[in-house]
């Protein structure tokens, strides 16, 4: 595939970031296969070679994302992916990476869970994502693409993320984002940057040795460099927040939801248009840091939020915590490789504006002629 | 007045952690002093493990990685896929390497990576109080094991060079001890040959040094090495296991005296 | 403009590739368009099913609730597609291989003996192109010098060899469709049959 020209590509979500990636400058790419992100690796093994960099099939995802450590420590740009059972097994080399402040960009294609669960799409992993997953008091900067095109963009965020940061940054997708087709355009020229790492392990040949490390024996050590991570999470907090609203100007209720159900509520809004519903949507592109402050701010004037997902309930706890006793705040998920409909959305949104039924309201076909009046804002 | 005889100028000048009579200490001298023969103090890069040898980073003034139990080999790999050209070891223990790292260390070999493994096996669990090793001798005594390794409870010491002797990628395999000067000297010239393949880039490499630990054996330094010539190469025979430049290869198991 | 379309069919019998042609050909036109499996394991042999969408305007959920066009190329399928349907729906069926067990009446149906006609040109497989033909005949989503070009670049190399049965396919459909339901421009409704 040519890639870096202006040209549209049909390609997967998958094959989206693994291309984004290259373009990047990543050029070290350790895997394992797992369904539904067999398509990444498969075309890191192909591309690879053809821009002189690495790629290899480790013996399992804890290997994999330990090589991808190593070629953090080394001063490259690295990436992994994988799926569910693959990415639990990584988070001890998440925490590492979180500890040893090195950057590396991880994808993860959420399928059902837990256990083996199945390969369908799910949003399951967000606790996981979000909220660290390994041990210790850590974050990883984490990032919602809703499209193969989206997920191109972000990747090339991701490496420049990871970068300042010197911190992981999981792309977190699901298996519909990762195995769907759809156009992609990349940036002819990547505005991605590589910073200077003087950090990087490269031989102490003419400068002091560098140590890369997350061990800190010594007694108040520890406390002090984690104080020190903490203070970058609140610069990243500050500086990185992003989302998307929809329709939220006179908005009754708001819709809050990522990735795929983000979509898939745009199109219940897109239904309900012309029935009198004032519905909207937040759509937090950063889940970590969160968009807590829009959140709060659409509080003081809808009547009530509902949150979707592909979980039991996870995203929902934290605009929960964000909103506080503001403004109520409904769920509607569905489980285990279940995608919500734009019909089940409308329906749980009726019930919210008239639990005892009172307002009785037929939920509209798609209309065949699309998009009217719906305005879109995106905070970059 | 001509000096005969100095410290290596990697090793770095501060008071040791490890145990009296402990080996790592031997080791990580005989690095530094094979690091400045080679004069490649400015491009190699170490890996430490979770162990006794975890602070190893103390020790070595070079560029050092500290690594996740067992996984050294994993972050040697990417490190060596960066840098090529640098000179990249792990130095490992015998739970990091043959316990959780297992995987790890076989897959590397398995890939003839092009790094040096120096595998400290004491047959014991220092760091976390004396328990039960992959490599503990049968009826040995351990924290875990009280009464003695049971191979009916806890199966049979693993002897890793001739386990990664059968793989193809496995370039320079030799296990040492070093229980007597003459034995220090000989694990010397194995670790040189080791740091000689990578830098020759003939693939794997891996020395085993059967090292004392007499305080969860429980012994005197001096029984300690006792221990080592008498008990220890019985069941881990020393000798060169492959060598790529005498075509040694024993897949059988069978080591090679040198 | 918004065609939503349900691909289902076993596995091997060319469902990937006619949606992934479909989007290609209709992205190069300059439309919108999003494709995706949601597969059963298997591989080969197992029913899967592909949501296509095709939109001049900004495709918001790429699921597909309600299909516009339904592609059934097997008896599982056919079980399968009521799930999609609404009034409007298209429904093509490969006849071949489809028993119909229901009646679907108001429904309009296109039956296309897709598996015979790729046989007769001697190869089973290309009996997606088939349906192809017919399905584009009655829709006309993209142009078939433009979908021919498609064609010819994803068959290519090793799979050379195979561009001449699958266009000679594509017109096979084309020109059934035509003979049995386009006549004087007239569709025929399952309740007319």
């Amino acid at each position: 595939m040519k890639s870096s020209n202006n040209k549209k590509h049909l390609l997967t979500g998958n094959e989206a970031a693994a291309e984004a990636a290259i373009l990047a400058g990543c050029r070290h790419y350790y895997g394992y296969p797992i369904t539904p992100q067999n398509e990444l690796i498969n075309h890191m093994s192909i591309r690879m070679p053809q821009v002189g960099g690495t790629f290899l099939q480790a013996e399992s995802e804890i290997a994999a994302i330990y090589m991808a450590y190593g070629g953090a420590a080394a001063g490259a740009r690295v990436m992994t992916s994988s799926s569910g059972p693959g990415i639990s097994l990584m988070q001890e080399g998440i925490s590492y990476l979180a500890g040893s402040e090195l950057p590396c960009v991880i994808v993860n294609v959420q399928r059902g869970g837990p256990g083996l669960g199945d390969i369908s799409p799910s949003q399951a992993d967000y606790f996981q994502a979000v909220k660290g997953g390994g041990h210790g008091d850590y974050h990883n900067i984490v990032l919602a693409p809703a499209s193969a095109q989206e997920i191109a963009d972000l990747v090339y965020d991701a490496f420049d993320l990871a970068d300042r940061y010197r911190n992981p940054v999981m792309i977190l997708g699901d298996a519909q984002l990762g195995q769907m087709m759809e156009p992609v355009e990349f940036r002819k020229t990547p505005r991605t940057h590589q910073t200077v790492k003087r950090w990087a392990l490269t031989g102490a040949e003419g400068r002091a040795r560098n140590i890369v490390k997350s061990f800190y024996p010594v007694k108040g050590e520890l406390e002090t460099f984690n104080i020190r991570l903490q203070r970058k999470y609140r610069a990243v907090e500050q500086e990185e927040v992003r989302y998307e609203e929809v329709n939220t100007q006179g908005a009754e209720i708001i819709l809050v939801a990522y990735g795929t159900c983000a979509r898939i509520c745009k199109e219940a809004i897109r239904r309900a248009s012309g029935t009198g519903l004032q519905i909207g949507l937040l759509r937090p592109i950063t889940l970590w840091p969160f968009p807590k402050e829009p959140l709060r701010r659409l509080a003081k004037k809808a009547r009530a939020f509902c949150v979707v997902e592909m979980s039991a309930g996870q995203m929902v706890e934290d605009v929960r915590l964000a909103v506080l006793d503001r403004c109520p705040v409904h769920f509607y998920g569905r489980m285990g490789g279940g995608v919500p409909s734009s019909r089940e959305i409308l329906k749980k949104v009726l019930n919210i504006l008239a639990p005892e039924g009172t307002l009785e309201l037929e939920i509209p076909e798609i209309p065949t002629e699309l998009g009217k009046g719906l305005y879109f804002s995106t905070i970059p | 007045m001509q000096a005969l005889y100095s410290a290596p100028e990697t090793l770095i000048r501060t008071p040791s952690h490890y145990c009296p009579g402990c080996g790592h200490g031997i080791a990580h001298r005989l690095l530094a002093e094979i690091i400045d023969e080679l004069g490649i103090r400015g491009k190699t890069i170490g890996l430490a493990p979770v162990g006794c040898s975890v602070l190893a980073y103390n020790y070595l003034d070079i560029d050092m990685c500290e690594a996740a139990h067992g996984r050294p080999p994993a972050i040697a790999t990417g490190i060596k896929r960066v840098h090529p050209d640098n000179i990249v070891f792990t130095y490992q223990g015998d739970g990091d390497l043959a316990a959780i790292g297992m995987a790890e260390i076989v897959h590397a070999a398995s890939r003839a990576e092009n790094i040096t493994v120096i595998f400290i096996n004491n047959a014991i669990y220092g760091m976390t109080n004396g328990q039960l090793a992959p490599t503990t001798l049968l009826n040995q005594r351990t924290t875990t094991t009280p009464e003695g390794r049971d191979p009916l409870t806890h199966g049979y010491p693993i002897r890793i060079c001739e386990l990664l002797a059968t793989l193809e990628g496995a370039s320079f395999l030799a296990r040492t001890s070093l229980s007597s000067p003459k034995d220090v000297s000989q694990t010397k010239e194995a670790l040189k040959k080791g740091f000689k393949t990578q830098i020759e880039k003939k693939g794997f490499s891996l020395i085993e040094v059967l090292s004392p630990c007499p305080v969860y054996w429980r012994m005197s330094p001096v029984e300690s090495l006792k221990f080592i010539e008498e008990k220890m190469t019985q069941t881990f025979p020393l000798g060169v296991f492959k060598d790529w430049e005498k075509t040694v290869s024993a897949p059988g198991g069978q080591a090679t005296k040198v | 403009m918004t065609e939503k379309i349900i691909l289902i069919g076993y596995g091997g019998q060319g469902m990937m590739l006619f949606g992934r042609l479909l989007a290609r050909a209709t992205m190069l036109d300059g439309k919108q368009v999003t494709f995706f499996p949601s597969y059963g394991t298997e591989v080969r042999g197992g029913a899967a099913c592909y949501h296509l969408i095709v939109s001049t305007e900004e495709i918001y959920s790429p699921v597909v609730e309600e299909a516009d066009t339904i592609i059934a190329m097997n008896q599982p399928s056919y079980l399968k597609l009521k799930n999609y349907l609404k009034p409007s729906s298209l429904l093509f069926l490969n006849s071949s291989l489809v028993k119909e067990v229901e009646s679907l009446n108001e429904i309009t149906t296109y039956r296309i003996p897709a598996t015979e006609i790729a046989n007769e040109l001697g190869n089973v497989v290309a009996s997606n192109m088939v349906m192809m033909g017919a399905y584009n005949t009655i829709k006309n989503l993209v142009p078939l010098p433009l979908f021919l070009e498609c064609l010819q670049s994803s068959l290519r190399g090793r799979k050379a060899p195979l561009l001449e049965v699958n266009t000679l396919a594509l017109l096979r459909g084309e020109e059934y469709v035509k003979k049995t339901y386009l006549k004087g421009e007239r569709i025929f409704k399952t309740s007319a049959v």
